[in-house]
């Protein structure tokens, strides 16, 4: 018997509602079995704690008297640019910024202490950061430069706004060169020594709802620690790749852009990363509640490490020349386990994405649907899905098109 | 029995002599070399750790400091610091010795001081600095 979004709200407000999280509910649904066990569980929580790049926030600092314009000026916080084209105090900092003196990859490898996903932690751990702002001067806003301390508490608005988060599954990433490289993966030894991994597997928000029948534009998530938004699919969605029979897909596919108060979240959920010879990001914590309306959403919930699998890509060569070429195919069980097997030999695994930290959301998430403080949503619009007609696209290179062409 | 961890300094008149052979050959001494570098005309430096009955080990460490290796407990050590860990286990592959470990099926990360040959290849790898040098 199918539920509504609805129903499963009126048993939170009761306090009657069931919800495991999506390592509980394998074992159970094993038990009960799929029909059984869709009419008694209500939701199935997910959780994600990863190094997501396309990470940023947006923040309106309150007007200076006399009144100056950031828009087209300078601005740095802690010495991190913030991009400011756009009105006269707001700004926009992204996860990767890094300030103008860090030495970057001359000193290779760098080491890239701070960041703009370090300034952001360093924010919602309600730490005053240093401005340093430029404008031109006008009419209307004639004052040139600014510089004075600032925390969150201090700003009108502060938005976390992710453009690319809870990417469905990922490479594998493994080095056949004969030096270390240092990449977004982390620190690969050469002759495939080691192997990283970066997904939260069976906990995974987008590979417990493959296919996106109920996360879409206006789901309620956890984000951060606090309460976020997913506002649609992110950048590089790619929900066309080539899927398993339970329909999880085989490499890198959808993706969200997601939102949430700053002033709400926790460090504890935002933290800066430090990736050597490859520059700063932010660890987000991500986690969303699958309303188990029916027994084929359930079905999607009760998916496992090792029926999820991925592919092995060489970061020294394939990755960087976008040679589509992958080593092989393991499952997150296999990963999990400390050691696959690539080309006959065995190579050990780390990951890069927190397993446990992604239980931990999950459980959060559990007890706040449980304790009656976080309700689900009916999203306002779905995301495409792998019947779309979307296709990923490289950059071509080319001369401008003539207009009389 | 007795075991330890040493930093052996090597001045660069030592370069022709082979004191490790010594210390095995003429002490007896099991010598488990953690960590080596050796360049011309510079000062060397081997990490070992070394175990063998008391008296050996005395006499291997005077005779060496004799003929000017200059010896250090090991006390360079690396630090782990849970409260700055996210449990991601990024440093695990890395770690030659298995010091740092996945405990499963948590998939959290576990530290084993006694097994770490302080090889400082996790420092680069934690993004968090987690992971530090104590000096």
């Amino acid at each position: 018997m199918a539920k509504t979004i609805e129903e499963i709200n009126e048993k939170i407000k009761k306090g009657t509602v069931v919800v495991l999280d999506a390592e509980e509910i394998i074992e159970f649904v094993e038990n009960k079995g799929l029909k059984q066990a869709a009419e008694k569980v209500d939701v199935v929580t997910t959780g994600t704690f990863a190094p997501m790049c396309s990470s940023g926030a947006y923040f309106n600092l309150g007007h200076t008297n006399p009144r100056i314009k950031l828009g087209g000026g300078y601005v740095t916080l802690n010495e991190i640019p913030a991009y400011t084209g756009l009105a006269a105090v707001d700004l926009f900092v992204g996860a990767t910024a890094i300030p103008e003196n860090d030495p970057r990859n001359r000193l290779y490898p760098g080491r890239f202490p701070y960041g703009g996903g370090h300034l952001i932690e360093d924010l919602v751990s309600g730490k005053d950061v240093h401005l340093t702002a430029w404008g031109y001067g006008t009419d209307c806003y004639p004052r040139g430069k600014l510089d004075t301390w600032i925390n969150l508490n201090d700003m009108n608005e502060a938005v976390l706004f992710n453009i690319r988060n809870c990417y469905q599954n990922y490479n594998v990433a493994v080095n056949l060169s004969d030096r270390t490289i240092y990449t977004y993966m982390g620190v690969l030894q050469p002759k495939m020594r080691n192997a990283t991994y970066s997904s939260a597997g069976q906990l995974s928000p987008l590979l417990n709802d493959p296919l996106y029948k109920t996360i879409g534009l206006g789901t309620r998530i956890f984000l951060g620690g606090g309460v976020g938004y997913v506002v649609g699919s992110g950048t590089q969605h790619n929900p066309t790749v080539p899927r398993t029979e339970r329909g999880v897909p085989r490499t890198g596919a959808g993706t969200l852009a997601v939102k949430g108060d700053l002033k709400q979240m926790s460090p504890r959920w935002l933290r800066g990363a430090s990736f050597t010879g490859y520059g700063a990001t932010l660890a987000v914590g991500v986690g969303i509640p699958i309303p188990i309306v029916d027994e084929e959403i359930l079905f999607y919930a009760t998916v496992r490490d090792e029926d999820i699998v991925a592919q092995v890509v060489d970061y020294s060569n394939a990755y960087p020349n976008c040679v589509p070429e992958s080593i092989c195919e393991v499952s997150y069980a296999e990963l999990k386990s400390g050691e696959i097997t690539v080309k006959g030999r065995k190579v050990p695994t780390a990951a890069l994405s927190s397993y446990a930290r992604a239980k931990e959301i999950a459980t959060i998430l559990k007890d706040s649907i449980k304790e009656g403080r976080f309700f689900l949503t009916k999203p306002v619009e779905p995301i495409p899905s792998a019947d779309s007609e979307i296709e990923f696209k490289f950059l071509k290179e080319r001369t401008k098109t003539s207009e009389n062409e | 029995m007795v075991k330890k961890r040493l930093v052996l300094n090597f001045p660069p008149h030592l370069i022709d002599r082979p004191v490790t052979y010594e210390l095995i050959t003429r002490y007896k001494l099991r010598v488990n070399i953690l960590k080596a570098r050796v360049t011309p005309k510079e000062w060397g430096r081997l990490v070992v750790e070394v175990s063998g009955n008391k008296n050996d080990l005395d006499a291997a460490l005077q005779y060496a400091s004799t003929i000017g290796v200059e010896i250090d407990p090991l006390s360079k050590g690396i630090a782990w610091h849970q409260e700055l860990c996210i449990e991601c286990t990024a440093c695990t592959s890395i770690c030659p010795s298995k010091a740092l470990s996945v405990k499963r099926p948590e998939m959290t990360v576990e530290f084993d001081r006694d097994k770490c040959i302080a090889c400082e290849l996790c420092i680069p790898v934690c993004p968090y600095e987690a992971i530090e040098i104590q000096l």
